[in-house]
């Protein structure tokens, strides 16, 4: 309380002194404007007691005040002597606005723009491991809803990545580890996060399990899209394909691939069968392809579906002897058939030929 | 156009529904081949472009269940033909004998003479009026259509199929469908291209399929055993017919050129699929 009524008392009496500041440095009256405007000029430039003052002065520390931000930011990946500076990000340090100030470098919206001045840099950006981020954030879904469309609710930079303490993804603290990125996306996206905890894969993060997908996995990071256009939909077969290759290569086999493999998007695709934020093993009774629940989703699509229909089995492998008998048999019966056919056509075709151009005689 | 007065006699081989349920065939058979290979071969880009063209996936669809359900009528009609002709015709002769499409004896027989002609060991069979490459091609594309036929519309009435018959046939029924579709695309566009137009002797087309009739001089060649008994029995004189008028010649050749060209670019997209499938 003592340290507040003396700021105040100062800063009454350096305001007085401020014009003289002015009347040589004009150029810096918008100061006043600023969130410091209070503080005064040697409310920073604190090493300036008297006119005149000093050719060299010590550099302003924002510490002083700011000492938590400061405090973060040594230990984040911007930290050291050759990161970025406080003014870096909050931009001209006599005009410093209120990150809720539409005008302010650190203002939800303007945020991306003040980051890509050093990571929309191709070379900052390569050597942050991210090239491109800042054009494949600005076409995400984040980019377009924060900066197209003004809605301050969506992701900016520092929603996922923090501000100040910002740490590398590989840091266990850091928003972005792995293990962290559900709750970090689940600030907003709680719903999402709910589904997802009860899910097998937020089950199998929780376990501990080294390759249980988080929100990126199948979302991806900056490139996040809507979900409900065909583009994206056609393109998520492959992404659970990514890990679960067996079940994407029997589902290839299947008329629903097929179809969907022709740019046709009404049709099942791993999450229309399977859901997926709270997907679960069809061990699980509550999993929508159990035992139980299948008529109900395959019906989602089939109407009429049946307890025989739902025999069908949607990853059925010919190749696959053991669990699919008489797919396997019927399989090698086509093939043995076919080869048959026209291995022994192909050779009487062939015969005949060079007899008919021997003469028919 | 001295046709008329030239001392060749014409024959009829195939009545006018006969020839016109081979040209539904032939529509219909491409047009399931060609909204059928895309679904089959969906991955490659050749046939995502050919389901493109035809106006994507819906349209592809509807055009296959219409070329199906047109080519299961051409199916009915000549079964319901060939069992009206035995029972109230009582044309036992479709059943068994010369002018049956069912093997017998002489099949085996013509097929291992023909080997020997194949290989200068003998002289040529004297083929009846269906040789047996004709009775191959005739009971590929009945069974064909039966296999195909059946397990389309298990798939295409699935749920309804699967009161009768376990779900986990919809699995073998689709690979069936499909290899089988592979199989009477590669053998109609190869073999049957061959055996019956393409070979050396009837180059580039036989048209007796589209005007119905073959020179007396085609009759002797190609089927020498129907016509020696046919000119014994006194039956020849009733199959007289007059030539094929020019525009039924024209349109014989317009008609078969088109289809067999059609074909063989659907053989070759297939075999350029199958093999980077």
């Amino acid at each position: 309380m003592k340290l507040v009524l003396v700021l105040f008392g100062a800063a009454i009496g350096l305001w007085a002194a401020a014009p003289d500041c002015l009347s040589c440095h004009e150029d810096k009256t918008a100061a006043k404007d600023s969130i410091h405007g209070a503080l005064g000029c040697n409310g920073c430039h604190a090493d300036i007691q008297a006119f005149p003052h000093p050719e060299k002065q010590t550099k302003v520390n924002c510490s002083t005040c700011h000492a938590g931000g400061a405090a973060e930011l040594a230990k984040s990946v911007h930290g050291g002597p050759t990161g970025p500076s406080c003014t870096s990000c909050h931009g001209d340090a006599h005009s410093i606005l209120p990150a809720k100030d539409p005008k302010s470098a650190t203002n939800a919206a303007n945020l991306p723009r003040t980051c890509a001045g050093c990571h929309g840099n191709a070379e900052t950006a390569k050597a942050s491991g991210a090239p491109q981020v800042y054009a494949i954030y600005m076409d995400s879904i984040h980019g377009f809803a924060l900066t197209k469309q003004g809605l301050l609710v969506a992701a900016s930079c520092s929603s996922c990545h923090g501000s100040h303490g910002i740490l590398s993804h590989r840091n266990a603290a850091s928003k972005t580890f792995r293990t962290n990125i559900p709750a970090t996306c689940g600030a907003c996206h709680g719903g999402p996060l709910q589904a997802y905890t009860a899910g097998i894969h937020g089950q199998k993060l929780a376990a501990g399990a080294a390759n249980a997908p988080v929100c990126i996995s199948c979302h991806t990071a900056h490139q996040i899209t809507r979900v409900d256009t065909a583009s994206w939909q056609m393109k998520t077969t492959a992404t659970c394909g990514g890990c679960h290759k067996n079940q994407f290569t029997t589902y290839r086999d299947t008329f629903h691939a097929q179809v969907s493999a022709l740019g046709y998007d009404q049709v099942a695709r791993c999450w229309d069968c399977h859901g997926f934020h709270d997907t679960l093993p069809a061990s699980d009774p509550k999993s929508t392809v159990s035992a139980a629940n299948r008529i109900q989703t395959c019906s989602k699509c089939h109407p009429g579906a049946n307890a025989g229909f739902v025999k069908y089995d949607p990853h059925a492998n010919a190749r696959d002897g053991k669990d699919y008998p008489a797919l396997h048999v019927a399989s090698i019966f086509m093939n043995l058939l076919l080869a048959g056919v026209l291995g022994f056509f192909a050779l009487h075709t062939i015969l005949w030929f060079f007899r008919s151009r021997t003469g028919s005689k | 156009m001295t046709d008329v007065n030239t001392e060749e006699h014409y024959y009829l081989r195939f009545s006018l529904a006969q020839r016109l349920l081979h040209i539904a065939i032939i529509i219909t058979f491409l047009g399931l081949a060609l909204t059928g290979l895309p679904l089959r071969f969906s991955t490659h880009p050749w046939m995502q472009g050919l389901a493109r063209g035809v106006g994507g996936f819906g349209a592809v669809l509807f055009f296959h269940k219409f070329c199906a359900l047109a080519l299961t009528i051409v199916f009915v009609v000549h079964v319901a033909n060939a069992a009206w002709r035995v029972v109230v015709h009582k044309e036992y002769g479709l059943i068994w004998g010369p002018r049956s499409m069912v093997p017998r004896l002489k099949d085996i027989q013509d097929f291992f003479g023909n080997m020997k002609w194949f290989l200068h060991l003998g002289p040529k069979p004297k083929f009846d009026r269906f040789a047996y490459w004709d009775k191959v091609d005739y009971w590929a594309v009945f069974w064909g259509m039966g296999i195909i036929g059946f397990s389309g519309y298990a798939m295409w009435f699935g749920s309804f199929f699967a009161r009768f018959i376990p779900g986990s046939w919809l699995n073998i029924a689709l690979l069936i469908h499909g290899e089988e579709a592979i199989l009477a695309v590669a053998f109609i566009f190869t073999i049957h291209f061959f055996n019956t137009h393409l070979r050396p002797e009837n180059f580039p087309m036989d048209l007796t399929i589209f005007t119905g009739r073959l020179s007396e001089e085609e009759f002797k060649r190609m089927h020498p055993e129907e016509f020696d008994r046919l000119k014994a029995n006194g039956g020849l004189e009733k199959l007289i017919a007059p030539p094929p008028p020019p525009w039924m010649k024209n349109f014989s050749w317009s008609a078969g050129a088109a289809a067999v060209a059609a074909g063989l670019v659907m053989l070759v997209m297939t075999v350029v699929a199958f093999l980077s499938d």
